[in-house]
């Protein structure tokens, strides 16, 4: 605070808020001529020191393609990318302050776990004292010490992610890149690593860049988001944003279970309209953009957000009757169907009644979000 | 315990019919070896005891061997009998051979090695389904008979051949360059006719290599060097070592090459011992200069082999 009273406001150094990645308008098509494909269609993104990121999307959505073209495999075919300000995008991997997790980890078999971790640090021409003293470390922060000297194809998967991690930190990249370092392990090891990884991103404070196309593990572990889909970036926002405000079809449906339904938008204000359903029922929704009009939409709100009240309660928007009830353990998804013909999902704790019956359902005006397509 | 002792009966009979099935399907296994050891056998090991004995046998006045025990072919390895008083004076004319066939066969083999490792990279970075057509090209050369290749060098590089005449034509020499009958032309030889033994090695360690482990590298600040020296190469060793053995071995007895394209006046091994059969008529002299050699290269491999696979290179 005093520091704020006595700098002018430009000039205060916001740790935290600095821009660590910046892609400029980047594209990149891969083969010429008429077999050439765009992988990215001119993204421009801003990652930022110390934040987890990650790129969400499904398989050949770009993502990879972008974490390649940060850590230098592939050559931007246009636009820029900068890193804490200046411009790497077309230097080699090796004269970039950033490493990678692949996803086949890429461990040297040749070496041991220390000579793998070690040899970031021994290409940078490190002393052999800080090298030691640095590989010890790393194999401390991984709880790996006890393998230091076993040959990598004695390691199982999750051994070999450790020192793949290892490896990637010990030279103190400015940004680390994994390029879904999870998708090799079973279920019970992915869920372990990604607190694993949580918190050697908090205990080196590198800024992290993380590729998936799971989305339960990207909500699980970003701290920002950036969905891709066909070589563009969809929306960018922490995981609360993107979950509970999807801005566009895609994202709705990428992300978790999700009631998407026709409508007609009628009145308009500001990030507020109101839609009207086929089957003349009305729901207030917020706007995903501005620049959405009236007419035609799509609405969408999650299976959690809806309220099971009897049917001729004057709470309940809408009226459904109950096709299927899948128990999973910690509650029950109620499959319904509207009067209009549209499936609904409805998730609940209980439901009491049987299968044919007539429920009521209650959204909130402050779930629904009407959709850019 | 009588329960146990009653069960453990059948158990161990068992255990005991399923050892002899087993023991049964290794003899058999081991019949498939037959073939390869009875021509081995037959037109190795045979004609090997031949030469060692003939090799302690004294020559016969017109070629082969009078049945008299003689040390005298080993002694005549390293010694000079003197024509008049029998005395014997250290001579290294053969050792000298010998010297030369070996450093020849090693530049040959390290140039083989230099040509053939880019080529061998360039073909296993290729897509999966161009790499046959480039190993077919590889061996190609073996489509025609060595002493024709052999022959097609000659006119090649010989006085009025098309590299002097075209270098002459051109203006850039005003004689022809004397590469044919000298060291320099038994070299070109022997890269020539051995280079697809050390690609194909080669190519089959690199072709396993994990490009993956390359980007890896090059990620961890690696430069193209470093990345050659402490991904490729290890990663290559087993091809390196196996192509250096596939073209040093053949290279050292070469034959028709330095007969052909070194004339002879420097005499190769191969050439020192077949003369011994032909106008030396020393049977004997011949039969121990090869098993001296044998030991030789056998020797060599030994170290060679060791020293190499001292730090094992494995596959993931």
């Amino acid at each position: 605070m005093m520091q704020a009273e006595a700098v002018p406001a430009d000039q205060i150094e916001v740790p935290a808020e600095r821009d660590m990645v910046f892609a400029d308008t980047v594209t990149k098509t891969f083969g010429q001529g008429d077999a050439a494909v765009t992988a990215l269609d001119a993204v421009s993104l801003t990652i930022r020191e110390n934040e987890f990121f990650t790129l969400l999307g499904p398989s050949g959505c770009g993502k990879t393609t972008l974490l390649r073209l940060i850590a230098g495999f592939e050559l931007p075919s246009g636009g820029h990318i900068l890193l804490d300000g200046e411009e790497i995008g077309h230097l080699p991997p090796y004269k970039r302050p950033v490493n990678t997790v692949f996803q086949s980890y890429a461990l040297f078999p040749h070496m041991t776990v220390a000579e793998n971790i070690s040899f970031g640090l021994e290409m940078l021409g490190k002393p052999k004292a800080e090298i030691a003293e640095t590989t010890a470390h790393m194999l401390s922060l991984v709880r790996m010490e006890a393998m230091a000297n076993r040959r990598t194809d004695q390691l199982s998967g999750g051994q070999q992610q450790r020192v793949a991690l290892a490896r990637a930190l010990a030279p103190r990249p400015r940004v680390l890149l994994l390029d879904e370092p999870l998708s090799a392990l079973d279920l019970k090891l992915r869920k372990e690593m990604q607190i694993e990884l949580k918190r050697l991103q908090g205990e080196t404070g590198i800024t992290f860049v993380f590729v998936t196309h799971d989305q339960e593990e990207a909500l699980t572990m970003s701290d920002r988001i950036a969905v891709m889909e066909a070589g563009h970036i969809l929306q960018v926002g922490t995981p609360r944003e993107i979950y509970d405000h999807p801005a566009r079809r895609f994202v709705a449906d990428f992300i978790g279970d999700i009631n998407i339904l026709d409508g007609e938008l009628g009145e308009v204000s500001g990030h507020q309209g109101r839609v009207t359903l086929p089957g003349g029922a009305s729901l207030g929704a917020a706007l995903a953009e501005s620049t959405i009009g009236k007419g035609k939409v799509s609405i969408a709100f999650r299976p959690e957000n809806v309220v099971l009240v009897p049917p001729e309660d004057p709470r309940a928007t809408l009226t459904g009757a109950v096709e299927n009830v899948v128990y999973f353990g910690s509650g029950l998804n109620l499959h319904l169907r509207l009067p209009s013909g549209a499936p609904l999902m409805v998730r609940s704790a209980h439901y009491a009644g049987e299968i044919g019956d007539l429920v009521g359902l209650e959204i909130a005006d402050r779930h629904v979000q009407v959709l850019v397509d | 315990m009588a329960v146990t002792d009653h069960s453990a009966a059948p158990d161990g009979r068992l255990a005991s019919a399923r050892a002899a099935r087993g023991a049964e399907a290794r003899r058999r296994r081991r019949l498939l070896l037959a073939p390869a050891l009875i021509v081995i056998g037959i037109f190795g090991l045979f004609p090997l005891t031949i030469s060692l004995i003939y090799s302690f046998l004294t020559p016969g006045t017109y070629g082969g061997v009078t049945w008299e025990f003689s040390t005298d072919a080993y002694v005549q390895f390293l010694f000079e009998r003197d024509i008049f008083d029998d005395t014997l004076s250290f001579s290294s004319t053969y050792l000298q051979i010998y010297a030369r066939s070996i450093g020849l066969a090693l530049v040959a083999t390290l140039g083989a090695l230099i040509l053939g490792f880019p080529t061998a990279y360039f073909i296993a970075s290729k897509p999966r389904e161009q790499r046959n057509f480039w190993l077919f090209l590889i061996t190609l050369p073996f489509w025609t008979n060595l002493l024709i290749r052999t022959y097609a060098i000659l006119l090649i590089i010989r006085d009025e051949g098309i590299i002097n005449i075209g270098l002459m034509k051109a203006g850039v020499i005003s004689d022809p360059l004397n590469i044919l009958y000298t060291d320099t032309a038994v070299f070109i030889g022997l890269i020539y006719s051995y280079l697809p033994f050390m690609v194909l090695p080669l190519y089959a360690s690199l072709e396993k290599l994990d490009f993956r482990m390359i980007e890896a590298a090059y990620d961890l600040y690696a430069n193209r060097f470093q990345v050659l020296r402490r991904i490729i190469v290890p990663a290559a060793k087993p091809g390196i070592v196996a192509g250096c053995i596939l073209v040093f071995i053949p290279g050292l007895g070469a034959y028709i090459t330095p007969t052909l394209l070194g004339g002879g006046k420097e005499l190769m091994i191969g050439n020192m011992i077949a003369l011994q059969f032909g106008s030396s008529r020393n049977w004997p002299f011949g039969s121990a200069a090869a098993l001296i050699l044998m030991v030789v290269v056998m020797l060599a491999l030994l170290v060679y082999v060791r020293n190499a696979s001292r730090e094992p290179v494995r596959h993931g």
